[in-house]
């Protein structure tokens, strides 16, 4: 830009973009390679006018100006191409010549990321990397009068319930009587949480399923997986393999359409109907799947014209409270599969959680509630919506919990937490606190995307394009081009590998603490935190 | 860890015989504590089987406040025990005015109560005078019921034993458990000695049981008074054991099959598997994490022996047509009786309960992969 040129308010430098690439001249080939891998267009081919100033010694000649040109690489600063610093340029470099460096400062692109006055959208999650759940730490420890158990070779039991478990009262009357007793699945603590298809790429999709299958079939892991709200492909729906999955329906009812209508060809029931009314990501806002995702495949899934938004409504329209919410649609929905499958509501994380559960303690119906806390992911919400709203996970569960405990149900309906867990990569730690706190079970997403994927998304806010379809690891994109980067079958191989890590590390803290006749869901004498609101908040020790 | 015996004999026996074989296994206890309870009482308390019987420790103010409260309601004393002890104690034992063993008449107005609704009273009376104590400091309540005494203090349990002359001839009983040392994970309390009782059901373990406060969650949570204290993580052990025969209806046999649930792939194969994968669900916040082992007396008498999945702590049983003991050790049950015929002891491990009826013929082994007789 011309010094004398009137410059646009949005008009930004590359200092002020949150990240910068550092190119090296010397060691760059030219190849083009991060040119054409960048997701976003942010740096092109640059051609740049050198001046040289030969200068000599003595009077006899003058010195004299050289012009060169050197063809190199060029950060684009319009802010529709800023860098998002996922670094598949650095990848692909065959000699390392170029990598995004993050601002030493806040950078200014944050005003002007609204051109035509369209707020910021993006995926991945909060964009805050502290984390509560990390500061809980496991405080007794099992010496001498209970000794610490071998967690390498000892028997454990780690499965949780998912259903609605009747009171031993009941239960006992209920067997007499010939009376209905709930479907209840025995399942494995950590459940992969609700990515659609369509938010998530078709070979991400089937890596995912493909890793749970072989987690159930061959290492005899019960391990689930949410659909999220996108519909399921019939070839799954119609296989034995449904059992492992969590049908997810949502306020766009999105593919429901065909998974109603596969009903009678399917061979097992699904393990769970999951009914979303909230995501902790953007609570009281709707799913969203951005057009660019909406290819073929995905609308004939979805029941969709191909090319639109998909912005579920931030409600379910059916219904004007949770009275109808509860009596039609679990009712409904257990009614389908002939009351021989949980369904059970998902929220946001609310200050409101009580009354949805309260509730729900009152109808029979519920297999339970699961809980999406403030730091969950997404693949596409407003940025004001994941930074600023919604309720952090431990003390809404820990509420919950021991409301239940209050009213004596704490086994009768189990609660699924979610939402940031393993957020700076202790998985294990932070769900075992959460089930210490009172969870049944948890839910990730996010995690599963980083480890079995590699999604390069952070919470300072790297890549987090999910939302336009471009995803440079192909997890969440329907770009063929994309998605044919990753590896059905590794990232199976990688899903198999965080569940049997996580297990082996969940051993690892529940041995020490003398537990493993049964998961120690509300164990919270076990646990501790080094602040003292947070411990009295929680109503757990609070430690120095 | 706590030392463990208990006896039950077809002769009333003197508690002293359960003293002697916890000194025996002195060293596996540390002398901080003793507990004893006693059924099916002989001397003077065999006449009287029916009258609830009140024990617990009083200062000279408490015993004041309990006569005017028993007198009240109309509770006549028909019988006492009166334990005089030397003016200074033994080492660690505290100074107490009076160890009450006291049998009553029940009030007039009574008469014609079903034996739940005098059982419903009984403990609410024991509750009451449990609270009256914690808020004055002047008494401590162990249990007030007909054909029972329990008799607990702090200090070494032969020390103990001498001092509040446990050999005299008016206590003997036919059952009898005791127990030696306090919980000391907390505060050094009567109320968290070993063994616990409620309603007719008692229990005393060794070991540590970390799913308590979850379970204690859930038994506080049941809406049912009897249900608290907790001073000790081991009393929710009596309390489970009181739910689910007393609430849920279910025999001991069904005890294990409720704190320590037979793994699924055990279960598959039982020919109660629907019933117990039932029962493993709706009771899964009764599962104990051990190690512990579990001796206990029902209402009927019987005596038992269970221990967790972990099996990590010691249990033995064996005795003689007449005659069984419990014993946390060996050296306890060879102390108590030496003539047994040793090659019939019994070590239950993680999936028996160890049962002798009152009858006392023989110690029956339940098998948590044995079919479980359901009277449902």
């Amino acid at each position: 830009m011309s010094s004398n040129r009137p410059i646009a308010p949005s008009t930004l430098s590359v200092k002020d973009l949150p990240w910068q690439i550092i190119w090296d001249k010397d060691k760059c080939t030219l190849c083009g390679k991060c040119t054409a891998v960048c997701p976003v267009n942010a740096i092109e081919l640059g051609v740049f006018r050198k001046r040289t100033i030969e200068t000599t010694i003595g009077l006899e000649s003058t010195p004299s100006n050289d012009f060169k040109i050197y063809y190199g690489i060029r950060q684009k600063t319009d802010p529709a191409y800023s860098c998002v610093g996922c670094a598949m340029c650095n990848l692909v470099c065959p000699n390392d010549a170029i990598i995004p460096a993050k601002s030493d400062e806040a950078d200014k692109l944050r005003y002007h990321i609204n051109q035509g006055g369209q707020p910021r959208r993006r995926g991945g999650r909060r964009s805050t990397p502290d984390s509560l759940l990390d500061m809980i730490k496991f405080i007794r420890i099992s010496m001498l009068t209970d000794p610490a158990l071998d967690a390498g070779r000892h028997e454990f039991e780690l499965t949780t319930l998912l259903g609605r478990i009747l009171s031993p009262e009941e239960n006992l009357s209920f067997l007499n009587e010939n009376g209905w007793i709930p479907p209840v699945r025995e399942i494995y603590p950590l459940m992969i949480g609700g990515m659609s298809f369509g938010a998530l790429s078709p070979n991400m999709w089937e890596g995912l399923q493909l890793g749970v299958s072989y987690l159930n079939e061959e290492l005899s892991m019960p391990v689930r997986i949410c659909t999220g709200e996108g519909g399921c492909p019939p070839r799954l729906l119609r296989s034995r393999f449904l059992k492992y999955v969590i049908l997810q329906i949502a306020s766009g009812y999105f593919g429901w359409d065909e998974i109603i209508h596969d009903i009678p060809d399917m061979k097992e029931d699904p393990c769970a109907i999951e009914i979303k009314y909230g995501q902790g990501a953007k609570p009281g806002d709707g799913g969203l799947l951005m057009w660019y995702k909406v290819n073929k495949l995905i609308a004939a899934i979805r029941g969709v014209p191909t090319g639109v938004n998909l912005p579920s409504p931030p409600t379910h329209q059916t219904q004007y409270s949770i009275e109808e919410s509860v009596a039609k649609m679990i009712q409904s929905m257990s009614m389908a599969w002939g009351f021989r499958v949980p369904v059970y509501p998902k929220i946001s994380a609310t200050s409101t959680a009580l009354a949805v559960l309260n509730n729900l303690t009152r109808n029979p119906y519920a297999a339970g509630l699961a809980i999406d806390g403030e730091d969950g992911g997404t693949g596409a919400a407003y940025n004001v919506s994941m930074n600023h709203m919604g309720h952090p996970i431990a003390s809404n569960i820990r509420d919950a919990y021991l409301n239940l405990v209050k009213i004596g149900m704490q086994n009768e309906i189990p609660l699924i937490a979610g939402g940031g867990i393993g957020k700076n990569g202790n998985l294990s730690a932070n769900a075992a606190a959460l089930i210490m706190l009172g969870a049944s079970c948890v839910q990730i997403g996010k995690y599963i995307m980083q480890a079995a994927a590699g999604c390069l998304g952070s919470e300072t806010d790297r890549c987090n394009i999910c939302n336009i379809g471009l995803c440079p690891k192909g997890i969440t994109s329907q770009d063929p081009r994309l998605y044919r980067r990753l590896d059905v079958d590794k990232v199976a191989q990688r899903v198999v590998d965080v569940f049997l890590s996580f297990d082996t590390e969940l051993k690892k803290i529940l041995a020490p603490l003398g537990r493993s006749t049964s998961l120690p869901i509300g164990m919270s004498d076990a646990i501790g935190i080094n602040d003292y609101n947070a411990a009295n908040r929680l109503a757990i020790k609070y430690v120095v | 860890m706590c030392r463990l015996f208990a006896i039950t004999s077809d002769k009333p026996l003197s508690p002293m015989k359960a003293i002697e074989a916890l000194d025996v296994m002195r060293e596996g206890h540390d002398g901080s504590g003793v507990g004893i309870f006693l059924r099916d009482l002989g001397g003077p308390f065999e006449n009287m089987k029916d009258a609830p019987i009140l024990s617990g420790v009083f200062s000279e103010k408490g015993l004041r406040r309990l006569d005017t409260f028993m007198m009240e309601i109309g509770f006549m004393t028909k019988y006492k025990l009166s334990i005089k002890v030397p003016k200074t104690p033994p080492p660690w034992v505290p100074k107490r005015d009076i160890y009450l063993v006291r049998a009553y008449e029940y009030p007039e107005e009574w008469d014609g109560l079903s034996r739940k609704e005098l059982n419903e009273r009984l403990l609410i009376i024991r509750l009451q005078l449990r609270e009256m104590g914690e808020e004055k400091k002047d008494m401590i309540v162990f249990s007030f019921w007909p054909d029972t005494i329990m008799i607990k203090e702090i200090g070494s349990p032969m020390d103990v034993a001498n001092y509040l002359k446990l050999d005299r001839k008016e206590l003997e009983a036919r059952v009898i458990m005791a127990q030696g040392r306090q919980n000391t994970n907390y505060e050094i309390n009567l109320y968290a000695c070993h063994p616990f009782f409620i309603q007719g059901f008692s229990t005393m373990t060794n070991g540590e049981n970390t799913a308590f406060i979850p379970i204690r969650e859930y038994l506080t949570s049941r809406g049912f008074h009897g249900y608290m204290g907790y001073q000790s993580d081991s009393e929710v052990f009596t309390h489970i054991l009181h739910y689910i025969s007393a609430k849920l209806g279910l025999g001991i046999e069904a005890y294990k099959h409720i704190i320590t649930p037979l793994q699924n792939e055990d279960l598959k194969d039982h020919p109660n598997a629907f019933f117990l994968k039932q029962l493993k669900h709706s009771c899964r916040r009764l599962i104990i994490d051990g190690p512990n082992c579990i001796i206990g007396c029902l209402p009927n008498n019987t005596l038992f022996m269970a221990q967790d999945r972990k099996k990590l702590r010691p249990g033995v049983v064996g005795g003689k047509q007449g005659v069984f003991a419990f014993s946390s050790e060996i050296c306890g049950l060879d102390a108590a009786l030496p003539d047994r015929d040793k090659s019939k002891d019994f070590q239950p491990m993680h999936l028996d309960t160890a049962i002798v009826s009152p009858e006392r013929q023989e110690v029956k082994i339940c098998r948590q992969t044995d079919q479980l007789p359901l009277p449902l």
